[in-house]
């Protein structure tokens, strides 16, 4: 441990450079944001070295009194940290992403970003609950913005409808938190998550706060803002509202709604299971359908966001840790498939499946990537989309067949439009001319999507990295909600064979 | 107590009358017109910072005086600390404003002195007809003011529209202060509560005087049922007149109401309650949904004070000492971020420097003029309660007080009314960040109002959350003095 305050740095430095960026010029503006975001991934990265597996649950822990009900309330545990990492991480190749793709009002693009990830990580590491709704709605002046200024045709539209949707899901959210505190006597949210309250209350308690976090994931059928903000924003905005403003949903589940509300979380996991079920079948066969390929991967997050529900809901360990991993990998390649649309977005302006075709031939470094985060959309052992999805449908499979048959139903159908999609883009001859004389990634872009690449083999290979900081945490999260955990249909019980039987069975392999 | 004793317990009352009648004479002999009306305006801002200073005496805890009639307590004190700088700030937002037309610019510092001595004896008054008095010299100021601009059709149709919308709600005033009168048997708002707690409200007429005394109060608050003056008046009269009726006379109207609900008519809770409620939302939807179809600047803001007032009822409606703390928290936040947003109307000038009202000369503003529209995108952010803007606490403490009094519904209505009328304050940033720059604004050169425009800017950013603590203590102490 040191004693500077760490995550206090991680939120000021943006915050102090997205002024700085409003009056300088273009240039400048890009440099000291790019300067900025890698000073905070490098600042995670030492925390993350800091960060003691073994010790206490809440780390780095801040604490100053403001008076009133609110409090400059900080601290993380694994799961903030892991999340924190992703953000920290995404950011850097954002700036890099919009390097060229920018050009008008840059100064103002840089400094709503950085303000942007400020937000974010204030949102992972608050600890005081008044605290972290606002840094949960703050989220949504920059992102409305962003939308707004440097989106595509139809940003109007769509960034009203991010505001007021998301906006409507989260002031029930905060009636909900002044009541906790009325009843509690308290804001600080390890406290809270300790306080048993009364089981009748919780089921108001968690529809509110699943009105917020399932707009905010999003859940069938609250999603329908989704396709349209990602579709309009510029590609780093897709990046960043896919990678990381996605998960501060799960975050709330983990954070929030399980511990919070054990009781009220029990009686729902039907509920959950359903609408996740839908979302997985649903969106999946209407991502096959789509000609946008924004539009696609839109709702191919909406189908992999069900996974973190399924895995979340199912109270156990596998479950949990599974939908995390899904998350951090959800991130990290819903990201690289927005840059990987971006690159050829840039080249050939237009967003139409249609319209590529071939690019293997004359991309072949842009097709080797684009596979590969393909194959990891797709779950492919080896990429890190395999470990979530293998682990939470584990879980899943423990509370609910049925939930788990309906999972691996759509990563099947996750399958076929994923492959799907790169067959058309990458294979087969080019369907315009301009698609046939479409350059290669150039340096900047391979500076993008190799970490990223990177990274996604990592976690596949060795996941063990990214659960080490959790499991303490996730132990902790499934003690607690133990006691309310509904019964699986499963009950798996380990048999004990005969031992003659098992010898049997032995010597009957060895004939073959 | 002796006489200097009673000077002292209202010295802010005094230094503002006495200099506001010596103001009045220099206004009307002074010899050189555009000199006359600067000295009159700085020395008017003099008076209303001293009649300031001055609550830090005996003025916020002397307690009742002259039998009862007046009180002067923190709750007062607390209103008269917001009243008196946002008066300050119209004054000074009318730099340079009326040298234009044939107006004396003089005599509007004097008014607005009278009116702020009428504010201070509305929020001290403990008595029914010291309230009527407070509220009728506030009015009648306020009546010259919006007519300000006398050459002006548009000001002359504001100030008698707003007469005789005013004088009918003076007249169900007094009607409510007699029936109250007449079945209670006493003015003193002591003797009010003590008869409700003695007999209930068994009494029609009692029913009767509650209901349209509050019904006076409410056409001053601008509630809705009672609110229908309001977009005219603030469209009609001059843009620093708008700014001053939206801040200092709402604040001392909602917490006279405060004082008369909480105090002369506390244990008829049951009875003014559901009124309170109505009001309370009928002002929330209703100023949220009639703020859509505006064009104008300035009846779009005039929606959004309909709009604002309704969530301060809704910590009245909550009541107790949470609940009056939380009014007053509100009124102060909100009278930040109305003066701000009025002093941005005032920047609006057409390239012959004409003010321009209409919302789609601000298109494209964030390139013409970026430092102006980031200015009132925090304000319009701001009273949309959108965190991490401080506009956002003072819903929260009224949710909170709403919540805490067991009115859970309440709050899920009023925090529902926050998200429809977040469109129309989005729309004006859509409009300034979004769309293709129009015609620009003429370039002024008025660093005061400018600083003001910081300042208030400053308050409603995020560092407002830095005042939590002292403010709320304070508000906490002021409410505390109701009870």
């Amino acid at each position: 441990m040191t004693g500077l305050p760490l995550l206090t740095l991680l939120i000021a430095i943006p915050l102090v450079a997205g002024i700085v960026c409003l009056f300088v010029r273009a240039d400048a503006a890009r440099w000291i944001a790019l300067i900025a975001t890698l000073a905070n991934l490098a600042l995670g990265a030492w925390m993350w070295g800091l960060y003691d597996p073994e010790g206490p649950q809440w780390q780095f822990v801040e604490n100053v009194a403001l008076g009133g009900e609110i409090a400059w309330a900080l601290g993380i545990d694994g799961i903030a940290l892991m999340l924190i990492m992703l953000s920290v991480f995404l950011m850097p190749i954002c700036i890099g992403a919009s390097w060229r793709a920018i050009d008008r009002r840059v100064p103002e693009y840089m400094s709503a970003f950085l303000l942007m990830e400020a937000l974010m990580v204030g949102v992972f590491t608050a600890q005081d609950l008044f605290l972290f709704y606002i840094f949960f709605e703050g989220g949504l002046i920059p992102m409305y913005l962003i939308i707004g200024i440097w989106g595509g045709a139809e940003r109007i539209k769509a960034s009203y409808k991010f505001f007021l949707y998301t906006l409507l899901g989260s002031v029930l959210m905060l009636i909900a938190m002044l009541y906790m505190v009325a009843e509690a006597g308290t804001t600080a949210i390890p406290e809270l998550m300790a306080h048993d309250f009364p089981a009748d209350a919780q089921r108001w308690l968690w529809l509110a706060f699943f009105a917020s976090f399932a707009v905010k994931l999003p859940m069938w059928p609250v999603h329908t803002w989704l396709p349209d903000a990602h579709v309009q924003a510029p590609t780093a905005g897709s990046v960043i509202l896919a990678g990381v403003l996605l998960k501060m949903g799960g975050y709330g589940f983990i954070r929030f709604s399980l511990p919070m509300f054990p009781e009220g979380s029990a009686m729902f996991v039907p509920f959950v299971f359903v609408l996740s079920g839908i979302a997985v079948i649903y969106t999946s066969l209407v991502a096959l359908v789509q000609r946008d390929m924004k539009k696609l991967i839109a709702y191919s997050s909406v189908a992999h966001m069900a996974f973190v529900t399924f895995g979340l809901f199912a109270f156990n360990r596998q479950g949990i840790e599974g939908a995390m991993i899904v998350m951090l990998s959800h991130g990290l390649v819903s990201g690289a498939l927005f840059l990987c649309v971006g690159v050829i977005y840039d080249r050939m302006h237009t967003r139409e499946i249609e319209r590529y075709g071939g690019v293997s031939n004359n991309m072949p470094g842009y097709a080797l990537l684009f596979m590969l985060f393909t194959m990891a959309a797709v779950g492919l052992p080896g990429t890190s989309g395999f470990v979530g999805e293998f682990l939470s449908l584990v879980g899943t499979y423990k509370a609910s067949s049925w939930a788990a048959i309906v999972g691996t139903t759509g990563i099947i159908l996750g399958a076929a439009y994923m492959l799907w999609l790169y067959w058309r883009i990458a294979f087969g001859a080019a369907r315009t001319k301009e698609a046939a004389a479409m350059p290669d990634l150039s340096g900047r872009e391979w500076w993008l999507l190799a970490p990223i690449g990177a990274v996604v083999l990592w976690m596949g290979v060795y996941p063990e990295s990214f659960m080490r900081p959790i499991r303490a945490d996730v132990g902790r999260l499934v003690e607690r909600i133990e006691r309310a955990a509904p019964e699986g249909d499963a009950r798996l019980t380990a048999g004990s064979p005969e031992a003659a039987a098992a010898a049997d069975d032995h010597a009957t392999e060895g004939a073959h | 107590m002796s006489l200097w004793d009673l000077a002292l317990a209202i010295a802010p009352e005094l230094i503002i009358a006495l200099g506001a009648t010596e103001l009045l004479l220099h206004a009307a002999w002074g010899k050189d017109r555009a000199r006359t009306s600067r000295t009159v305006a700085i020395l008017a801002v003099g008076l209303l910072a001293l009649a300031t200073l001055s609550l830090l005496g005996p003025a916020h805890h002397a307690g009742p005086l002259l039998e009862g009639q007046y009180r002067a307590d923190m709750f007062a004190a607390f209103a008269k600390a917001i009243i008196f700088p946002s008066a300050a700030v119209a004054i000074l937002a009318a730099h340079n404003w009326f040298d234009r037309g044939t107006e004396h610019g003089a005599e509007y510092p004097v008014l607005i002195l009278f009116s702020a001595i009428g504010m201070a004896v509305m929020v001290s008054s403990t008595n029914l007809i010291t309230l009527y008095v407070g509220l009728e010299l506030q009015s009648l100021a306020a009546y010259v003011l919006a007519s300000y601009r006398r050459s002006d059709e548009r000001s002359a149709e504001a100030g008698l529209k707003y007469f005789v919308l005013g004088a009918l709600a003076s007249g169900i005033l007094l009607y409510g202060i007699s029936l109250l009168y007449g079945f209670t048997g006493t003015m003193s708002f002591t003797g009010i509560a003590a008869a409700f707690a003695r007999d209930g409200v068994q009494s029609i007429g009692l029913l009767f005087g509650l209901v349209f005394l509050l019904a006076g109060i409410a056409f001053k608050v601008s509630a809705v049922p009672f609110h229908m003056w309001t977009p005219d008046v603030y469209e009609g009269a001059p843009t620093p007149v708008t700014a001053f009726f939206a801040s200092a006379p709402k604040v001392a109207a909602v917490l006279l109401g405060t004082r008369v609900c909480l105090d002369a008519f506390g244990p008829a809770i049951d009875a003014w309650r559901q009124i309170i409620i109505f009001a309370a939302l009928a002002s929330i939807f209703l100023g949220a949904i009639a703020a859509y179809g505006q064009t104008n600047i300035k009846r779009l803001l005039a929606y959004s004070s309909i709009n604002n007032i309704g969530f301060a009822l809704i910590g009245l409606a909550a009541g107790g000492i949470a609940g009056a703390s939380s009014v007053l928290f509100y009124m102060a936040v909100y009278v930040v971020m109305t003066l701000g947003a009025f002093l941005c109307v005032l920047w609006m000038r057409g390239q012959d420097g004409e003010p321009v009202e209409n919302i789609h000369s601000l298109a494209g503003l964030s390139q013409t003029r970026p430092g102006l529209a980031a200015a009132i995108a925090i304000f319009m952010f701001s009273l949309a309660g959108i965190p991490p803007l401080f506009g956002f606490w003072p819903k929260l403490l009224v949710f909170n007080a709403a919540v805490e009094a067991g009115l859970v519904a309440l709050a899920v209505a009023g925090i529902v009314g926050t998200v429809v009328g977040a469109y129309y304050y989005l729309k004006i940033v859509k409009i300034m960040y979004f769309d293709d720059p129009a015609e620009p604004f003429a370039r002024l050169r008025q660093p005061l109002q400018g600083a003001l425009i910081l300042l208030a800017a400053v308050i409603v950013s995020p560092l407002g959350y830095l005042l939590i603590g002292p403010l709320g203590s304070f508000a906490d102490r002021a409410a505390g003095s109701l009870f």
